[in-house]
């Protein structure tokens, strides 16, 4: 039986029963009382702020207020007209930073309305009585391809389907869900809600899910153009910026999204290996989770080391201090110089920063932090661009996510602009979805 | 410390907060409570005649308006006067007072409009020693359609005839107890006033129906599947019961009677109030049945201080007081000129203030891109209706605008001058100046 001061990198460090509370769901749902208390909190603000935060635009303060007066599904139908993924949305979503930060009663009182936990309050009662709460319009005739089944492509696929069209949607993964199923931290998605969420989208009918079909490989832009009335990519950013210091390839050097991914795979999580010592680099909500999982793994100490200050880190304050709460050491201005260890990580070599005529700069002084497991969390690239324009390192969009090339639209982290989260992703897949279908409708 | 005791018609007790005749007052073993609690004094729920006593419904006898988070804002009620024999409330009655000399116990009673049955109960209740009686004239539901309770109260002459004859065959105080259910409240009282009452009280509860059960197309409380309009009181109804006492503290006819302020009590605030409309006391009911008897020592203990903030030694320094402020629309000052104003800092741009004024008022405040809220002086007519939505107190003010100055949404000179409706040019009806 291994402990949390078992050397190297092994399984088991905690027993079950930790293992399970450690990644039950991090908020709660709320029960109806708590939900008709935080519900009543709300002012119903005139032109809303919350909903001016809200990349898909929900009309918070409508859905509160049906939650208030006891019809939590007419407040799910007035999220989902917006957002079809606000299940998730709910759970995941950066509230801290969007909605309940613009909240009133956050610069009233420091305590904003529970937007995030009242949105699943609404929509998990729909879920859960396994309705869904649109219908198809009239068959088009149309059909459109949707590569990718992440946040974006389910609601662009969604979308597409109601108004009438037939999709198809690719997925190179084995499960369709994308980041929602492979990519967040296990505790923010329990209970399997991810797959749950896409069977539940898909009960409107006319999507069809491939998986296991990669654009580049089994499928080429040109090929779907010719097949399908339009496309609509969502792939993501599949590859992982490398360190590009010495022993990057030593054993125990990994990335933090592949960990994450064998995380919410595993049906057992005391057989997934963790080290004693684990320092993940980056400061973007992957290094967040990827070392608060670790610690709550059973990992001794878990070092997230990123190379700015923490007013630059795009992991929210509120992840910061979610980490630091599980005891994750918080690190700012080192960079990585070097990975040692004889074939092994042993210890990872740092060198502090500072910022001097506005560029990031070494100042030679370094330190070394003993390392079993490095997880590199420092970014994601697209690796499929498919011969489209790009706008530095994404895919260019116009308008709702219209491509370089006509009948091809592109959102979600691929395509340029937004904020790589799951709302923002969500709202251009449905965006990119009333431009096809205005587009097919139109009669071009 | 402020001296909070009260002589209400020679009846003394150590506050001015007596429990109101209802449940909390129903037995021995409440009003013993109440006392160790501190409640000052107890209206002994209502007694009927002699013999079988009342049956009340078995099924739920409450409905309520429920607040966020579930506070009790209104509560109604379908119970009956005590469902217990007559003789075992008079001994209890007589048990307490013996032991509590020093709180008032006032007995509520109603019984037929027969001058017999009043002779018959009067001299018993007389024994128990309890310091005065309450006759209610209000209950609105079951003991009137039986010509009892509001059935009384709803006709002065009654109220005078039965009041006379209670004051001939019982020594001491009488109160007798107001139903709001009526047109004009001034004419129960003046009915009162002029059989011999010592006091009135008010208000009792008024009719209602506090909800309808969507599914089963029953009102609440339902008694298998039917309901019955209710008697509604709590917090709810303050505004009501206030604006009654205090027609009664004006009227000619009967100012300068004692006034027992009943309706909606719930803090020390709202005793204070009822007191300076003219109550000589106050009493309590839906604060304690939501929140238990402890409640009187906030009430004693804020009194207490707000009295000796404001320098009154006793409850007669401040009963009354606004009574004379009170008066009608008429003879409003017209030349008081107020506008609306907004302290940026304190603001927190919900919009609540503009929507308001925007959609259903005067469109006198402006919004910038930037969610800043001013007010427009050209058009604010100063009507309080964002000073009342505003979710930060004191965040909007109304400011008295200074007499020279002019308003720019009249352009006119703000006058120094009092000005009624009497003396307007406008009123067809004014008055010569001279």
């Amino acid at each position: 039986m291994a402990t949390p001061f078992t050397p190297g990198i092994a399984a088991g460090r905690l027993p079950v029963d930790e293992i399970e509370t450690n990644f039950a769901d991090l908020h709660a749902p709320l029960t109806g009382h708590e939900a008709a208390v935080a519900a009543d909190r709300c002012y119903f603000c005139h032109d809303a702020p919350c909903v001016t935060a809200c990349p898909t635009d929900i009309d918070i303060p409508l859905f509160i207020r049906q939650i208030s007066t006891g019809t939590p599904e007419a407040a799910a139908k007035t999220i989902f007209d917006q957002n079809i993924l606000g299940g998730m949305c709910a759970r995941v979503c950066p509230t801290e930073d969007l909605c309940e930060q613009a909240c009133v009663r956050e610069m009233a009182e420091g305590k904003p309305v529970e937007i995030g936990r009242l949105q699943r309050f609404a929509t998990d009662t729909v879920m859960a009585a396994g309705v869904h709460p649109y219908d198809r319009a009239a068959a088009t005739g149309k059909t459109v391809a949707v590569v990718g089944a992440g946040p974006a492509g389910l609601a662009c696929a969604h979308r597409l389907a109601m108004l009438g069209h037939d999709v198809t949607v690719y997925d190179a993964m084995p499960k369709a869900g994308g980041l929602n199923e492979y990519g967040i931290a296990a505790y923010k998605s329990t209970d399997n809600f991810a797959a749950k969420e896409v069977d539940w989208l898909c009960q409107i009918g006319g999507i069809t899910i491939k998986n296991g079909t990669t654009l580049g490989q089994d499928l080429t832009l040109d090929g779907l153009a010719d097949s399908f009335d339009a496309v609509f990519l969502g792939v993501g950013l599949g590859g992982v910026n490398a360190l590009g210091i010495s022993g990057d390839d030593k054993d125990g050097v990994a990335d933090a999204v592949e960990f994450i991914e064998s995380l919410r795979q595993s049906g057992d999580l005391t057989t997934l290996p963790v080290g004693r010592n684990v320092v993940v680099i980056g400061g973007g909500m992957t290094a967040v989770d990827a070392a608060v999982q670790s610690k709550l793994l059973g990992a001794e100490s878990v070092t997230i080391a990123y190379r700015r200050g923490r007013d630059a880190m795009s992991a929210s304050r509120y992840e910061q201090d979610l980490a630091a709460s599980h005891g994750v050491k918080l690190l700012f201005n080192v960079q990585p110089v070097a990975v040692h260890g004889n074939g092994a990580v042993v210890e990872i070599e740092v060198e502090y920063t500072a910022t001097q005529d506005g560029k990031l700069v070494g100042t030679g002084e370094t330190t070394r932090l003993p390392a079993d497991q490095v997880f590199r969390a420092i970014g994601q690239t697209l690796t499929t661009d498919g011969g489209l324009e790009l706008a530095g390192r994404k895919i260019a969009v116009t308008g709702a996510g219209r491509t370089s090339r006509s009948g091809i639209w592109a959102g979600g982290d691929c395509a340029a602009g937004g904020d790589d989260l799951t709302v923002t992703a969500v709202a251009e897949g449905r965006d990119a979805a009333m431009d096809i279908h205005a587009t097919l409708i139109g009669g071009s | 410390m402020a001296d909070l005791t009260t002589d209400f018609l020679g009846i003394k007790s150590p506050n001015p907060f007596w429990l109101a005749s209802a449940p909390p007052t129903d037995k021995e073993y409440n009003v013993r409570r109440a006392f160790e609690a501190g409640w000052g004094g107890v209206v002994w729920k209502t007694l009927g005649s002699e013999g079988p006593p009342v049956v009340n419904v078995n099924g739920p006898r409450y409905g309520v308006i429920h607040g966020p988070d579930r506070k009790v804002l209104g509560l109604n009620n379908i119970e009956l006067i005590t469902d217990r024999d007559l003789q075992t409330n008079l001994d209890e009655i007589t048990r307490v007072k013996k032991d509590y000399p020093d709180r008032a116990v006032v007995v509520s009673i109603m019984v037929p409009c027969e001058e017999q049955a009043w002779k018959d109960i009067l001299p018993k209740v007389e024994a128990t020693g309890a310091d005065g009686i309450e006759l209610n004239f209000g209950c609105p539901h079951g003991m009137s359609e039986r010509g009892m309770g509001s059935a009384v109260g709803q006709v002065p002459e009654y109220i005078e005839m039965v009041t006379r004859w209670c004051k001939q065959y019982y020594s001491k105080p009488v109160i007798v107890k107001l139903t709001p259910n009526i047109t004009d409240i001034r004419k129960p009282a003046a009915a009162a006033k002029r059989g011999g009452a010592d006091a009135v009280s008010l208000i009792n509860t008024i009719n209602s129906i506090v909800s309808v059960n969507l599914d089963t197309m029953s009102p609440e409380p339902s008694i298998d599947g039917k309901g019955s309009h209710g008697g509604y009181c709590g917090p709810a109804v303050k505004p009501i019961a206030m604006s009654m006492v205090s027609e009664i503290a004006r009227n000619p006819e009967t100012h300068g009677l004692p006034i027992s302020g009943i309706g909606g009590i719930t803090t020390w605030r709202d005793a204070a109030e009822f007191i300076t409309l003219g109550c000589g006391n106050v009493q309590v009911c839906t604060a304690a049945m939501t929140y238990g008897f402890k409640v009187v020592q906030e009430m004693i203990s804020g009194l207490s201080q707000w009295m000796d903030e404001k320098g009154h030694t006793s409850i007669q320094d401040f009963m009354g007081a606004a009574v004379p402020n009170t008066t009608d629309w008429q003879y409003l000052n017209l030349n008081y000129v107020t506008k609306a104003s907004i302290d940026q800092d304190a603001c927190i741009s919900c919009g609540r203030c503009y929507v308001a004024c925007e959609d259903t008022s005067h469109q006198a405040i402006a919004m910038s891109e930037d969610r800043t809220f001013s007010v427009k002086d050209e058009e604010c007519v100063a009507c309080n209706l964002c000073v009342e939505v505003c979710p930060v107190e004191g965040c909007i003010t109304m400011v008295k605008q200074t007499p020279g100055t002019v308003d720019p949404r009249t352009g006119k000179v703000v006058e120094p001058e009092y000005a009624n409706w009497t003396t307007h040019p406008n009123n067809p009806g004014a008055v010569a100046a001279e």
